[in-house]
């Protein structure tokens, strides 16, 4: 098979400020072949999204491109191509599908329209026609009743029903590169599968290329052909999927093979980036759960309705979640999983008492946070805490880390004096293991494994006896979310912390929890050990779960 | 608590000293805005601009710089006042006449004397031989300091309001919003009307007698309108933001949660908004001056000053309009840009 497009020494680097540059792609080089599929993996940061875009141009202002880059598409260099004709290429012969479908589509125009956008921009046809081929595209991209559909607003759609007509209008004019940049990191794990799996088909079907971006190896392994390797705007390692997977040369790509939770084995620690890049083994030994005492947080068929304003007195009531119950004891883990909208972070909500029940009990030692007048509630507040799921909207932007960790010990007056608060919170960012010039300075000078890390501390900061997680891991990259899983099970075993870990990656919880508990559309579908609810799910849901996660290369060799 | 001075916050304002500086037109503005308010204490103190409103030229005398030009209305004022002494003898018939003798007595012991007017002032005259510039000078103290506290009040209304009916919605935010549609849907300079007249009879005139403070009062009274409804806003949109869920659950009171927490992520929009009202404010006070509803009569505001140009203007005495008008440009277009340069500066993002 011939090459499509091939970019020789990519070197982009971005102007910040009048003198300072920050070099993002650093000599790349990779071909993506007609009729396959290339893969770009790395963690956020690693320039793998910059090198996919600069095939299109489509950088940001103040991206620089050297000089001596290459991106060859049919003998042509891109990179000096004009305006013009990158304009004809752009949706015609190369099309790009991002990460969020949302913010792609554009919320006052409907589908149809902009379907048949697409197809009007660059083959003229009449509007009639446009939108006679929008319809049979919808269909082909599996969206039901597409005619139907096409006079929808993008909102009245669900996630991945809009990923489905961003890909729509991506191959509207049969492209003969698609980009996609992490298509399904927005979507539940369910949805991420079939959006997926529609990708590799229509790629089959209209023998085009795809380039996939994304940052989780094991994904990638499920469709890609080739894939390369990225970290810190250079290239680690590239080749076809199988070598990768079965014989990789570098440590890095050893490193993201192995940091992904394992369903068959529950070692000590998760192996991290670390590990592999120094030539440390990771621990072998398993992971060891203390026997289950007595509760110390307890949920009693919690049920929480919202209700929802239709008229100037009418409202109807939406069960968000109903009759969910659970004990934790200290040192456990329970773990609750589930996909957007089944009730999961209202269930964080109402342990903590950030919303308040509709029906049931949420106890801490014994006592009904729900019955607690305000004041009676501040002693309880600190036995019970959180980290939420997005570390960049869950740290005030506006104050330095040091006051973020000071302020909940001011609050329960712990530490005699200010300065020995602060001396807490330096230990505290010790413990966590950030640096303790971290006081001073602001949450968006951090990535976001830090930020989580330092809303880790923050909970931390008034010795809780129960953590609530809320998705802690999932806005993170899979190489990072180790080290954030790890650090949480050594104050776990450390301080005897008991936890409710919420997350949508059941294999993240099958690692971290000692119960776990499905959950669907506000309800508890099934509950059990990890161990037993993955060797004989019972019901249906849970399997489907359970076959959504990313199996890696291995899986996908027995296909055709 | 030594701690905490040396770790926090001394640093933040520091950098946002370091930042302001760093940024050009910032410091510029920043410059601009400290020259006024310098002027504006050597104004109070009666150092600067103390005699305003002697009159020590002629009418509309000319500016220094145009010197010769004919003075029409001087001349006219000199003749009239040369004609004063013939008065007619209306003894007879004036039931004033007895009194005459009595009060002739009292002006004697009274010193009078008529104090040599200049033909010339430094940026010329007004109609009544006072000096231009001295007004200006002492008309921005005014201006900017009606504009100024309007723009605090209404800003401290608006932002109290939208914070309350933002943060906790339901009935609060149901009644607020009652009575902003109340103030909103009458016409601003009738409501502007019926607060004066409020204001400046009845039983509360006596508690703000005179000075700018009826004014003050007007403006934020009836500008709070739109802060309220951008602060509302945002509140809406962060309450439910995890920062302040986190904040919740480390045991932060509400209030704690609604001004601590929040209320710096919005100040931007509060800045903003704050640095229009001034400018907004000022240019409503020069209407309200120019209807008699502004600042007392023994005061001088721009907006007196643009009032009084208005007839000068037809006679060919541009000079009082240009002052007024250059004073006030100058002022408003380096606030703007130092609340927008501030805004910059408070950032942590844009560092």
């Amino acid at each position: 098979m011939s090459a499509l497009v091939t970019v020789r020494d990519l070197r982009v680097s971005f102007r910040l400020g009048r003198e300072r540059t920050l070099e993002a792609v650093r000599g790349v080089h990779f071909t993506v072949r007609e009729d396959a599929t290339l893969a770009l993996v790395g963690e956020s940061g690693s320039g793998k999204t910059v090198s996919a875009m600069s095939i299109l141009r489509l950088l940001p202002e103040n991206a620089v491109v050297h000089p001596a880059s290459r991106v060859e598409y049919a003998g042509e260099n891109l990179l000096s191509a004009p305006a013009p004709r990158l304009r004809a290429l752009r949706g015609r012969e190369i099309s790009a599908v991002f990460q969020e479908p949302m913010s792609s589509l554009n919320p006052v125009l409907t589908v149809g329209e902009q379907v048949a956008e697409v197809l009007r921009l660059h083959r003229r046809m009449s509007a009639r026609a446009a939108l006679e081929r929008a319809a049979e595209l919808l269909a082909e991209v599996g969206i039901p009743e597409p005619r139907a559909r096409l006079r929808s607003y993008p909102h009245e759609l669900s996630g991945g029903q809009q990923q489905r007509v961003m890909i729509a209008m991506a191959i509207a004019n049969e492209p003969k590169l698609l980009i996609a940049d992490e298509p399904t990191t927005a979507l539940d794990v369910t949805v991420q599968r079939q959006v997926l799996e529609l990708i590799a088909r229509l790629r089959e079907r209209h023998r085009m290329s795809v380039l996939f971006i994304s940052h989780d190896l094991g994904l990638v392994g499920e469709i890609a052909d080739d894939v390369v390797v990225m970290r810190d705007g250079v290239v680690r390692e590239s080749g076809p999927v199988a070598r990768i997977f079965h014989a990789p040369q570098d440590a890095y790509t050893k490193a993201l093979l192995a940091c992904r939770p394992r369903l068959e084995a529950r070692p000590r620690r998760l192996p991290v980036i670390d590990d592999f890049m120094r030539g440390r083994t990771p621990p072998a030994a398993p992971l060891e759960r203390p026997p289950a005492g007595a509760p110390v947080m307890q949920a009693k068929q919690l049920r929480k309705e919202f209700r929802l304003r239709t008229g100037l007195f009418a409202s109807k009531a939406l069960v968000a979640v109903s009759d969910v119950s659970f004990d934790v004891a200290r040192g456990r883990t329970v773990g609750l999983v589930g996909e957007s909208g089944s009730g999961k972070t209202t269930v964080a909500l109402l342990a903590l008492r950030l919303l308040d029940p509709s029906a049931g009990e949420a106890r801490l030692d014994g006592a009904d946070l729900a019955r607690l007048t305000p004041g009676r509630m501040l002693p309880f507040r600190r036995r019970i805490q959180i980290v939420f799921q997005n570390p960049y909207a869950s740290l005030n932007p506006r104050r330095t880390i040091g006051r973020t960790l000071v302020e909940p010990m001011r609050i329960h007056g712990l530490g005699a004096s200010e300065s020995e608060r602060y001396e807490r919170a330096r230990r505290l960012l010790e413990r966590v293991g950030l640096p303790a010039d971290a006081m001073q300075r602001y949450p968006h000078e951090f990535s976001g494994g830090q930020r989580q890390r330092i809303a880790i501390a923050r909970a931390l900061a008034v010795e809780p006896e129960v953590l609530v997680c809320d998705e802690p891991v999932s806005a993170l990259d899979v190489s990072v979310q180790a080290t954030v899983l790890n650090l949480l099970l050594d104050l776990q075993e450390s301080l005897g912390l008991a936890y409710l870990f919420i997350s949508h990656d059941l294999a993240v919880v099958k690692y971290m929890s000692d119960e776990v508990l499905v959950m669907r559309a506000g309800e508890v579908v099934e509950r059990g050990t990890p161990e037993a609810i993955f060797a004989s799910p019972q019901h249906e849901y849970t399997r489907k779960l359970i076959a959504a996660i990313p199996r890696g290369y291995s899986k996908s060799g027995s296909e055709p | 608590m030594a701690a905490v001075l040396d770790i926090v916050p001394e640093n933040a304002w520091l950098a946002l000293w370091r930042r302001l500086q760093q940024d050009r037109i910032g410091a510029f503005s920043l410059g601009i805005v400290i020259v006024y308010l310098v002027m504006i204490l050597f104004a109070m103190a009666g150092l600067l601009a103390g005699g305003w409103s002697e009159e020590i030229g002629v009418p509309y005398a000319n500016p220094s710089f145009l010197g010769e030009r004919p003075n029409l209305e001087a001349a006219l004022a000199q003749r009239a006042a040369q004609r004063q002494g013939r008065v007619p003898d209306l003894t007879a018939v004036d039931p004033l006449a007895p009194k005459y003798a009595e009060w002739e007595k009292r002006t004697a012991e009274l010193k009078t004397g008529e104090r040599e007017r200049s033909l010339t002032l430094r940026w010329g005259g007004d109609r009544w031989g006072r000096d231009v510039l001295a007004k200006a000078i002492k008309g921005s103290q005014v201006s900017i300091a009606v504009g100024v506290f309007a723009a605090l009040c209404a800003t401290f209304i608006g932002t109290l309001l939208g914070a309350l009916g933002g943060f906790y919605g339901r009935w609060v935010n149901d009644s607020l919003e009652w009575v902003y549609n109340v103030f909103t849907s009458i016409p601003s300079i009738l409501l502007v009307f019926s607060l004066a007249a409020v204001l400046r009879s009845g039983v509360l005139a006596h508690l703000f007698a005179s000075g700018i403070w009826t004014v003050v009062i007007i403006l934020a009274v009836t500008g709070w309108t739109g802060m309220y409804r951008l602060v509302r806003a945002e509140y809406m949109k962060h309450r439910s933001r995890e920062y302040v869920l986190a904040a919740q659950a480390i045991g932060a009171s509400a209030a704690s949660r609604m001004f601590v927490h929040i209320l710096p992520n919005v100040s931007h929009v509060v800045l903003v908004q704050l640095s229009l009202l001034v400018v907004a404010f000022i240019k409503v006070e020069v209407i309200l001056s120019f209807l008699g509803l502004g600042v007392p009569v023994d005061m001088v505001s721009w907006g007196t000053m643009l009032g009084e140009a208005q007839t000068e203007l037809v006679i060919g005495k541009w000079w009082q309009l240009a002052a007024a008008t250059v004073f006030m440009a100058i002022f408003l277009t380096a606030f703007s840009m130092l609340t927008d340069s501030l805004r910059d500066a408070l950032d942590p993002k844009l560092r």
